[in-house]
């Protein structure tokens, strides 16, 4: 029987459950063993990358992903490159990627940009970020990490802390504890940078026991995860705004001195100024441990949707 | 129609009479149904008129209307009382109250500029996903943009 990822959109990480997320990791970790090897399983696939968006991390490990597995990839990068700017709608380019692959990875700034395509396209498509929306295949990846730091995604306390207005990251890591059953969410942000009413309507839906901050010094001692993000500087639209909550939370080695032994740093990349570099060197930073569990949870999600088995 | 024997508001031919709104909304209402005036329709808008039901309601009549699937929307996301009579040869040939659809197509815009329901040069029919009757409130399904109570009817789209 072929999986609910079998020839299926990623649009949300809402669209799933917990089982195909727990099937997905299963996936994860047999790719993790064949990580350094070149794999036939997609061999005369082609993958389309459209990164209407600049993007590093995630272009290149969807690319890396796909051609492990042996596809073969085409991408487009950057707005400004394409006919997009000589005035084509993104339906027309969805559409030309559409006859020339089998399955299409979209980054766009508009929210919903992914969901749009979804529709245009007969082939999946794969949201890479969409606006301040979502980011599912980063969602995979952060509770990929919990799971393997922790045994467990259940149970624990959460903190998401930064800039949870505009940042995509956490709202899809928020909207993927929904499927789990952490023990409690502290969403910890500046004022204007709170979570948006549609991501708390999901929350109180679902259950989830949560708690909004404003310092993360007040729960500190609480957390077995904090999940950092950077200011979202390019989605703030008064850059007035961004002046008053530029550098207004910082994770620092004095506040980590009243943290659990065990607490993990999880961040999604590329971070600023909200992490003291010398935290990098502690056992508490797990974020690059997590960026390299990109190309193994992609490589699981590309195999699910073609319908092939590591 | 449930009108006092006060009104003296002559019958219409043909058209549409819009009953049971709350009262104050009539307003609204011909706005979201592009309605300004200067179209030459012959139009009775009765307001703050007593009620059984509502205490006091509005009503519109609309000589020569017929109305949309999208207008009917319109009207139940401000009107939610709201019943339609459609009028023929003076007499009314349907009659029916309005429902607030669970899916609400191509009747509302978004009010986030980034949606790709607004992005220029794309034909996005634009979606709103019914959250909550009481207090109405809708989603956006593209960008998620909850919008809620009296602010909706700043965001019908006008139609001509």
């Amino acid at each position: 029987m072929k999986s609910s990822f079998y020839q299926h959109d990623v649009l949300s990480i809402l669209d799933f459950s917990r089982e195909d997320l727990e099937l997905l990791f299963g996936y994860a970790e047999r790719m993790e063993k064949s990580i350094d090897t070149k794999l036939s399983l997609l061999f005369g696939k082609m993958v389309a990358l459209a990164f209407f968006e600049p993007s590093t991390r995630t272009r290149l490990s969807f690319e890396v992903a796909a051609k492990r597995l042996g596809a073969d990839v085409i991408s487009i990068t950057g707005e400004e490159s394409l006919s997009i700017s000589k005035g084509e709608s993104l339906a027309d380019t969805i559409r030309m990627l559409d006859t020339y692959s089998d399955l299409i990875v979209i980054r766009h700034r508009y929210e919903g940009a992914a969901k749009y395509a979804a529709e245009i396209a007969r082939h999946p498509v794969i949201n890479a970020g969409d606006g301040k929306q979502h980011h599912p295949t980063q969602a995979m990846i952060d509770l990929y990490t919990v799971k393997k730091l922790f045994g467990t995604v259940d149970g624990l306390n959460y903190g998401i802390l930064g800039d949870l207005r505009y940042g995509r990251a956490s709202t899809s890591f928020i909207f993927s504890l929904t499927l789990f059953k952490p023990k409690k969410v502290y969403l910890i942000s500046p004022e204007s940078l709170r979570v948006r009413e549609e991501v708390l309507h999901v929350l109180k839906e679902r259950g989830v026991v949560y708690e909004e901050r404003r310092s993360l010094g007040d729960v500190i001692e609480e957390l077995d995860v904090l999940y950092v993000i950077r200011i979202q500087r390019e989605r703030i639209p008064d850059p007035i705004e961004y002046e008053k909550v530029k550098g207004s939370y910082k994770v620092t080695l004095d506040l980590l001195k009243r943290a659990k032994k065990e607490l993990k740093i999880l961040h999604p990349l590329p971070k600023v100024d909200e992490i003291d570099e010398r935290i990098d060197n502690t056992p508490h930073a797990a974020y690059f441990i997590q960026a390299k569990y990109g190309i193994p949870v992609r490589m699981a999600l590309l195999a699910l949707i073609f319908g092939v088995e590591p | 129609m449930n009108e006092e024997p006060t009104l003296v508001v002559s019958k219409i031919r043909n058209g549409t009479v819009i009953d049971h709104i709350p009262a104050g909304k009539a307003l609204d209402i011909l706005s979201v149904l592009g309605i300004a005036g200067k179209e030459g329709l012959r139009i009775a808008v009765l307001m703050n008129v007593e009620s059984k039901k509502l205490g006091k309601k509005d009503i519109i009549k609309i000589e020569g209307k017929r109305l949309s699937p999208q207008d009917v929307s319109a009207i139940a996301l401000i009107a939610p009382t709201a019943t339609i009579n459609i009028i023929e040869d003076f007499a009314v040939v349907e009659k029916y109250k309005v429902t607030v659809p669970n899916i609400v197509v191509d009747v509302l815009a978004c009010p986030n500029p980034t949606c790709i329901s607004n992005k220029k040069g794309e034909l996005v029919r634009t979606r709103f996903k019914l959250v909550s009757g009481n207090p109405l409130k809708l989603q956006c399904e593209y960008c998620g943009t909850i919008i809620s109570g009296d602010e909706v009817v700043k965001f019908v789209i006008k139609r001509k």
